[in-house]
C-alpha cells in the first residue's frame, strides 16, 4: 500500500524519521558504550528541548522572512543587542526594553527591503553589523550590568509540572506563527507575496507592509530568544547569538520550506529544529571533535535535501 | 508535391499521465508555410517542443530528411537546422542584442568570442527584417516588446533554419513589421525552408498559410489545403462543435448626451513621454475599448488608473470623487472599486506555484475574514462560487493554478476580480494567447458584467475583438487619444486608419 | 538612436562607474590624509590587506551572476589557506607543488558545490551553506591548531614590491634592470590580482560558457531555450568561485605564513564577500555585474578601514561606522528605486 503524501508534507515526514534515526542511532552508541540509553529519558529530552527552544524561537521568525524569499542575517545581533539592553536597563522594564530592541530592528529591516528595495540579503547583514557596533560601541567590551532579571531567569530556567517553561514560551510563540500563517489575510499575503510579488500587488495585497509585518515578527523573534537565552546563561554576552543564524536557516530549510518562498509549512520548521538539536546532542555526547561535527553537520543538510527530491528544471 | 522535411509517426507525450499528444503523425513539406490550429490544450505546443528538443516523446519516432532523430536538447535541434521561436520570448535581457543574436554559436578569434564579427553580424540579419534601427549594443531589456520580437526573428534568421518554427511570434507586433515577417516567410518558402506557423489569429493564419493542420486533445485531426474549408468549418474542427455567433450581440447604441454622468472619467492624463493628455468617459453599463497600434500607451493608462504608476498628470474622476487611487490595494477597496486583468497572467495576474484557492481569494482577504482571521466556510464558499461561476476546469481547488490551461488560469484571475464585485473593470488584452471557446466565455461575461451596471475598459490588441466587444473604441496614438469610433464607424478599416492616425474622412 | 559607445557604457555600468570613482575618491583622500603621504610602502601594505578579501569577493561574483550565492568561499578560502600552510614549503619544487595543490583542492571543492547545485538539484544558497560546514571541518582536521610553515622568501617576495620580488629571486639584474624601473614600486599583490583577472576572469567572461552564466541570471528560461549549456555553466562557476577562493587562501597563507581554521573568519569574509560584490555594482538578482566591479568592492570595504588608522578613530567605535558605511553606501542603491515611475519595475 502506498499513503499519498502531499509535497508539502514530503520533507516533513522524511525529517520526522530521521528524526527518530538519530534517537536509535544515538541510542544504540550509548548502549553499546556505557550500556545507558539516556536519549531516551524523557528528563534528557526536555533538557534538550529546552536549550533548543532558543534557536525554535530564531527559527519561527526566520521562517516568516525566508517564506517572502528573504532572509534576515540580524538575528545574531539582534538577540544580542535585545538581551544586553534588557539586562543593562533590568527590572521589570526589562522585557519590554527587550521587545522593543527587536521591533524597532525589524521595522528598519523592513523599511530598507520593502521600502527601498535593498536586497535582504545586504540590508539585514548591514543592520547585524551596525547592532554590533552599536553594542561595542556602547559597552566598551563590558557590560555595566549584565546579569539577568529574576522574570528572565524564570521564563529560562524554572519548571511548570515538570517541564521547562522555555518549551511553554516555544510552544505559545509556536501556535501564535502557525495560526498567523494559516488562518489570517496576513499569513496567506506572505505566501502570496512570497510566491509573486508583482501578482500579489497586483492583487491589492499591501506588499510592503506585509514585508515590514514578516521582519517585525522575526525581530520580536530573535529579540525573545534573546531574553530567554540570558536569562539560561543568567547574564547578557556579545556574541551569545552568534551560534544561531546558520542552524535557524538549516532548521527552516530542512523542514520543507522553500528557501526562494512561497512555499512551506510551519510544522516542518519545529520538525526541523527538533532534528538539529537531536544531531548536535548525539554528537555532544559521541564527544564528536568540532571537524567532525561540522563535516557531519553539512552532508545531513545536503543529504537531507538531496532526499527530499528534486527542484523543477526551468524549461519555460 | 515535394516531400516531407518532418514527420512524426505516432508521437505520444504524457505528462503525470495526462495526455498531451497521443498517436500523433504529422507531416510537413520543405517550402510549404504550414499553419497550427487548435485550441489551447490541443496539444499544439508539446507537437513543437519536441520538434525543437524540449520535451522528448514517450512513444513513436520523429524523421528528418527521412531519417529517425532524437534531440536530447534544444541545442541538438537547432544544429539540425529546426530553429523555434517561442511564445515566451526566448532573449535574454540583459546581454545586448548582438549577444543575443549570435548567442549559442557566436564567431570566435583565438577561442574568445569575437564582439566586432557579432556586432557586423547582428547589423546584417537587423537589416533583413528591416530593423535597421535597433542598435545592436543596445541591451535586449532597453527595447519594446515588439522590438523583441524582431530581434528574435533576426535571431531564428542567423540560425539558417530548414525548419522555422514560429509560435504566436507575431503576437507583439506592429503592422508593418508584420508585413516584414510576411514577406520574410514567402522568401524563405521560396529557398525551401518549411515554416511552421502557430497562431491564435485565425485570419493571420488564412492569409499567410497554404496549408492547415488541426489539432484538437492532443490528436491530429486533419490536414487540408488552405481554401479547402471556410473558417467556420475549421472552427468546428477546432473545438469539435459548431459555434454560435463570436461575439454576444450589443444593446441599442445610447446618444451621448442620454448617458448620464460617466463612472469613470479622464481628462488630460499624462505620465512620463508615456501618456501625452489623454481624455475619455466610460458610462455605467458600457464597454469602451482602446485601440491603436502596440505601445501607444493603453498599458500605461491602464496601470495608471489602477494606482501602479507614480507622478501622473491629470484630472481623474472616479465614481464622482476626484483624483487616482495610490495603490492598487487603494483601487480595489476605494468606494468605486477598480478591478485590473494585467497584461501578462503568468507574472502579475497570478501566483503560478500556489493553490487556485489562493489565488482566487488574493484580493479578497478582508472579505472573507472576521478581524484579523480568515473564516474557511466564508473561504470556501467563496472559493467554490469562483470556480462555479466562470465554469473553471478543475480536478481540485487546492491543485497550483499552473496545473490549469491557459484560458482557464486567465478565468482565476478574472474570477479572483469578480470576488470584490468591482465597479469598473479593466482589461489589459485579457485573449492574448488563449483559445477560442475561452475568448468567447469572456466576451459573454464582459457583457454581462456591463449589463449589470459595471464599466468597462477593454484593451486588446486585436481589432476583430474590439470592433466585435466594445460600444464605442478610443484609438490611442503617442499617448493621445486621436479617434473615437462608434456605431457604423467601428469597422477595421476605420481602426486601422486611426492607428496610423490618417485622417480618412478628411482626405 | 545608436548612442555613442561612451554613452551607452556609462549607461549600462552606472553602478561600476560609480563604484569606481568612489573609489579614486576616498583613495586620493586617504593618501591627502596620511601622515607619511603617498609612498610605496603604503602602498603595497594597503595592497596586501586587500588582496585576499579580492580574491574572494571575486569568487563570490560568479554564482551572484547567475543568481545564486555561494556562502562556502569563506571556508573554502580558509580550508585553501589551512592547506597552503602546511605544504608551501620545502624546495622550490616542492613549493610550487603545494601551491598547485592548495588551487586544486579549492577548485575540486568548487567542482563539488557546482555538482551537487546541478545533479542534486538543491539551491546553491542552502546547498553552499552546508559545503561551507564541511570545508570548515576538513580545514579544523588540516589544522586543528593555528599555525604553520610558509616560505620566508616567498613570503617576501609576494607581498613586496615588483623590486623586492626581483631582488629576492636575483630575476632582472636584482631589480636594477632599466626596464624593469617603471615597475618597480608596485606591489606585487597588485599584480598578482591583475594577472589572474586577466589571465582567468577576462578569458572566462568572453567565452559561451561566461555568456552562460550571465544569461542563466538574466533569464534562465530563456537562455535554456536559446540552445547554451546551462549545466556546464553552472558547475563552472561554482568551480572558478572555488578557484579563486583557493588563490584568497594561499595569498593569505603567504602573506601571514600561516593557516588558522577560524570559523568566524571564514563566516566575516563570505558576509564581506557579499559586501563587496554589491558595492562594486554588480546585482543580486544576478545578470549584471562582474568580477572586476567586485575588486572594486573590495577595495572600498577596505580603504574604509585605513581611514581608521590615519584617523585614529576608537577601535570601540570601527565596527559601528562599518556597519553604518555598509548600510548607508547600499542605501545609495534606493535612489533608483525612488526614481521608479512604474511600481511593476520594483519587483523584477
Amino acid at each position: 500500500m502506498r499513503l499519498a503524501v502531499s509535497p508539502e508534507n514530503k520533507p516533513i515526514l522524511i525529517a520526522s524519521l530521521f528524526v527518530v534515526a538519530i534517537l536509535f542511532a544515538g541510542t544504540a552508541y550509548t548502549l553499546s558504550t556505557t550500556g545507558t540509553a539516556p536519549l531516551l529519558s524523557p528528563g534528557y529530552l526536555l533538557q534538550q528541548l529546552q536549550t533548543g527552544s532558543f534557536l525554535g524561537i530564531c527559527a519561527a521568525g526566520m521562517m516568516m522572512v525566508i517564506l517572502l524569499g528573504h532572509i534576515d542575517l540580524s538575528v545574531p545581533w539582534t538577540l544580542t543587542a535585545a538581551a544586553m539592553t534588557a539586562t543593562a536597563v533590568g527590572g521589570e522594564w526589562a522585557l519590554p526594553t527587550a521587545l522593543a530592541v527587536g521591533l524597532s530592528v525589524g521595522l528598519l529591516n523592513g523599511f530598507g527591503v520593502a521600502f527601498l528595495r535593498i536586497p535582504s540579503m545586504i540590508f539585514t547583514l548591514g543592520v547585524d553589523t551596525v547592532l554590533r557596533g552599536l553594542m561595542v560601541a556602547q559597552t566598551g567590551g563590558f557590560a555595566p550590568q549584565d546579569s539577568a532579571t529574576p522574570l528572565m531567569l524564570y521564563l529560562a530556567k524554572e519548571r511548570i509540572l515538570g517541564i521547562p517553561v522555555a518549551i511553554f514560551v516555544w510552544a505559545a510563540t509556536s501556535i501564535v506563527i502557525a495560526v498567523i500563517l494559516t488562518r489570517t489575510g496576513f499569513g496567506r499575503s506572505i505566501y502570496a507575496t512570497g510566491s509573486r510579488e508583482a501578482a500579489a500587488f497586483l492583487s491589492g495585497i499591501r506588499t510592503r507592509l506585509v514585508i515590514v509585518g514578516a521582519f517585525v515578527v522575526s525581530g520580536l523573534c530573535a529579540a525573545t530568544a534573546g531574553i530567554l537565552l540570558a536569562g539560561y546563561s543568567a547574564k547578557a554576552y556579545q556574541g551569545m547569538g552568534n551560534s544561531f543564524l546558520l542552524p535557524a536557516i538549516a532548521a527552516v530549510v530542512l523542514g520543507g520550506t522553500h528557501i526562494l518562498g512561497g512555499r512551506g509549512r510551519y510544522a516542518g520548521t519545529v520538525v526541523g529544529v527538533v532534528l538539529i538539536v537531536l544531531l548536535n546532542s548525539v554528537l555532544s555526547i559521541m564527544q564528536m571533535p568540532e571537524a567532525g561535527r561540522q563535516i557531519i553537520y553539512g552532508a545531513v543538510i545536503i543529504g537531507m535535501l538531496l532526499v527530499y527530491g528534486r527542484n523543477q528544471r526551468v524549461t519555460s | 508535391m515535394s516531400q516531407p522535411i518532418v514527420e512524426y509517426r505516432g508521437i505520444s507525450k504524457y505528462f503525470a499521465g495526462v495526455r498531451a499528444l497521443e498517436k500523433v503523425d504529422f507531416s510537413c513539406r520543405a517550402g510549404s508555410i504550414h499553419g497550427v490550429l487548435g485550441e489551447n490544450g490541443a496539444g499544439k505546443s508539446t507537437l513543437i517542443k519536441i520538434m525543437a528538443g524540449v520535451l522528448r516523446p514517450d512513444a513513436g519516432e520523429m524523421l528528418l530528411d527521412g531519417r529517425p532523430v532524437s534531440f536530447a536538447e534544444p541545442q541538438a535541434a537547432a544544429d539540425a537546422g529546426i530553429v523555434c521561436m517561442f511564445q515566451e520570448l526566448s532573449l535574454v535581457p540583459d546581454l545586448s542584442v548582438a549577444d543575443n543574436i549570435s548567442i549559442a554559436r557566436p564567431p570566435r578569434r583565438f577561442g574568445l568570442i569575437d564582439r566586432r564579427a557579432q556586432v557586423a553580424r547582428a547589423e546584417a540579419l537587423l537589416a533583413r527584417v528591416r530593423c535597421e534601427d535597433i542598435d545592436p549594443n543596445a541591451l535586449v531589456r532597453e527595447l519594446s516588446l515588439s522590438r523583441r520580437q524582431m530581434v528574435e526573428i533576426a535571431k531564428a534568421l542567423g540560425r539558417d533554419p530548414k525548419v522555422l518554427i514560429l509560435d504566436e511570434a507575431t503576437s507583439a507586433l506592429t503592422a508593418r513589421d508584420v508585413q516584414t515577417v510576411y514577406d520574410l516567410l514567402a522568401e524563405l518558402k521560396a529557398q525551401g525552408v518549411a515554416s511552421l506557423f502557430i497562431s491564435h489569429r485565425m485570419h493571420e493564419v488564412d492569409q499567410l498559410c497554404d496549408t492547415l493542420s488541426v489539432f484538437r486533445n492532443g490528436r491530429h485531426i486533419e490536414t487540408f489545403a488552405k481554401g479547402d474549408k471556410s473558417e467556420r468549418d475549421i472552427v468546428r474542427l477546432m473545438i469539435g462543435r459548431d459555434v454560435e455567433a463570436q461575439f454576444p450581440p450589443k444593446p441599442a447604441p445610447v446618444p451621448a448626451a442620454e448617458r448620464g454622468a460617466p463612472l469613470l472619467s479622464v481628462q488630460g492624463l499624462a505620465w512620463q513621454n508615456r501618456l501625452n493628455g489623454i481624455d475619455l468617459a466610460v458610462h455605467p453599463g458600457e464597454i469602451v475599448g482602446l485601440g491603436g497600434l502596440d505601445g501607444q500607451g493603453q498599458k500605461e493608462l491602464l496601470l495608471a488608473l489602477f494606482g501602479v504608476l507614480r507622478d501622473v498628470e491629470g484630472a481623474v474622476v472616479i465614481g464622482g470623487r476626484k483624483g487616482i487611487p495610490g495603490s492598487p490595494a487603494a483601487a480595489r477597496s476605494g468606494r468605486t472599486r477598480i478591478a485590473l486583468v494585467p497584461e501578462d497572467r503568468k507574472t502579475e495576474g497570478l501566483m503560478l506555484a500556489m493553490p487556485i484557492a489562493d489565488n482566487l481569494l488574493a484580493a479578497s482577504f478582508a472579505r472573507i475574514s472576521r478581524g484579523p482571521f480568515i473564516d474557511p466556510a466564508r473561504a470556501r464558499k467563496a472559493v467554490d462560487d469562483g470556480i462555479e461561476r466562470l465554469r473553471i476546469k478543475t480536478g481540485s481547488a487546492s491543485d497550483p493554478v499552473m496545473t490549469l490551461s491557459g484560458g482557464n488560469q486567465q478565468k482565476v484571475v478574472i474570477a479572483k476580480w469578480l470576488m470584490i464585485d468591482p465597479d469598473i473593470v479593466l482589461l489589459n488584452d485579457p485573449t492574448r494567447g488563449i483559445d477560442v471557446g475561452t475568448k468567447q466565455e469572456i466576451y459573454r461575461l464582459m457583457r454581462e458584467l456591463a449589463n449589470a451596471g459595471k464599466a468597462i475598459l477593454f484593451y486588446s490588441s486585436d481589432y476583430a475583438e474590439l470592433i466585435g466587444c466594445c460600444d464605442r473604441v478610443s484609438v490611442l496614438y503617442g499617448g493621445r487619444v486621436v479617434s473615437e469610433k462608434e456605431g457604423d464607424q467601428l469597422t477595421e478599416e476605420g481602426l486601422i486608419a486611426a492607428s496610423l492616425n490618417i485622417d480618412v474622412e478628411a482626405a | 538612436m545608436h548612442q555613442p559607445a561612451w554613452k551607452r557604457w556609462l549607461q549600462q555600468n552606472l553602478g561600476f562607474a560609480s563604484a569606481l570613482l568612489l573609489l579614486l575618491t576616498i583613495y586620493l583622500v586617504y593618501n591627502m590624509l596620511h601622515p607619511r603621504g603617498f609612498s610605496s610602502a603604503v602602498a603595497v601594505q594597503n595592497a596586501n590587506e586587500t588582496a585576499a578579501i579580492a580574491f574572494v569577493a571575486m569568487a563570490q561574483t560568479i554564482p551572484v551572476l547567475m543568481g545564486g550565492l555561494d556562502l562556502s568561499v569563506g571556508a573554502v578560502m580558509t580550508l585553501t589557506n589551512c592547506i597552503a600552510s602546511e605544504f608551501v614549503n620545502g624546495s622550490p619544487a616542492e613549493i610550487v607543488f603545494g601551491m598547485i595543490a592548495t588551487l586544486l583542492a579549492g577548485t575540486a571543492f568548487g567542482l563539488a558545490n557546482g555538482l551537487i547545485v546541478v545533479y542534486g538539484r538543491i539551491q546553491p544558497i542552502i546547498a553552499t551553506l552546508a559545503t561551507g560546514a564541511i570545508a570548515i571541518g576538513l580545514a579544523l582536521i588540516v589544522r586543528p591548531k593555528p599555525g604553520g610553515d610558509v616560505d620566508g622568501d616567498l613570503g617576501w617576495a609576494l607581498t613586496n614590491s615588483v623590486w623586492d620580488f626581483a631582488d629576492t629571486y636575483g630575476l632582472a639584474d636584482g631589480g636594477d634592470a632599466w626596464w624593469l624601473r617603471p615597475f618597480a614600486d608596485i606591489p606585487m599583490p597588485l599584480i598578482i590580482v591583475i594577472l589572474v583577472t586577466v589571465l582567468v576572469w577576462v578569458p572566462f567572461r568572453r567565452s559561451v560558457t561566461g555568456r552562460t552564466v550571465y544569461a542563466i541570471g538574466s533569464a534562465e528560461g530563456a537562455a535554456f531555450m536559446s540552445g547554451l549549456p546551462i549545466a556546464r555553466a553552472k558547475i563552472a562557476a561554482f568551480t572558478l568561485a572555488g578557484f579563486f577562493a583557493a588563490c584568497g587562501g594561499l595569498y593569505l597563507a603567504i602573506q601571514t605564513s600561516s593557516g588558522n581554521a577560524d570559523l568566524q573568519q571564514a563566516g566575516a569574509y563570505t558576509l564581506n564577500s557579499i559586501a563587496a560584490v554589491v558595492l562594486g555594482g554588480t546585482s543580486l538578482l544576478g545578470g549584471i555585474g562582474g568580477a572586476v566591479a567586485s575588486l572594486v568592492g573590495a577595495a572600498i570595504l577596505r580603504v574604509i578601514s585605513f581611514y581608521f588608522r590615519i584617523l585614529d578613530i576608537d577601535p570601540l567605535l570601527q565596527p559601528l561606522i562599518e556597519g553604518l558605511v555598509l548600510l548607508i553606501a547600499v542605501s545609495f542603491g534606493a535612489i533608483r528605486t525612488l526614481r521608479v515611475k512604474n511600481k511593476l519595475d520594483l519587483f523584477r
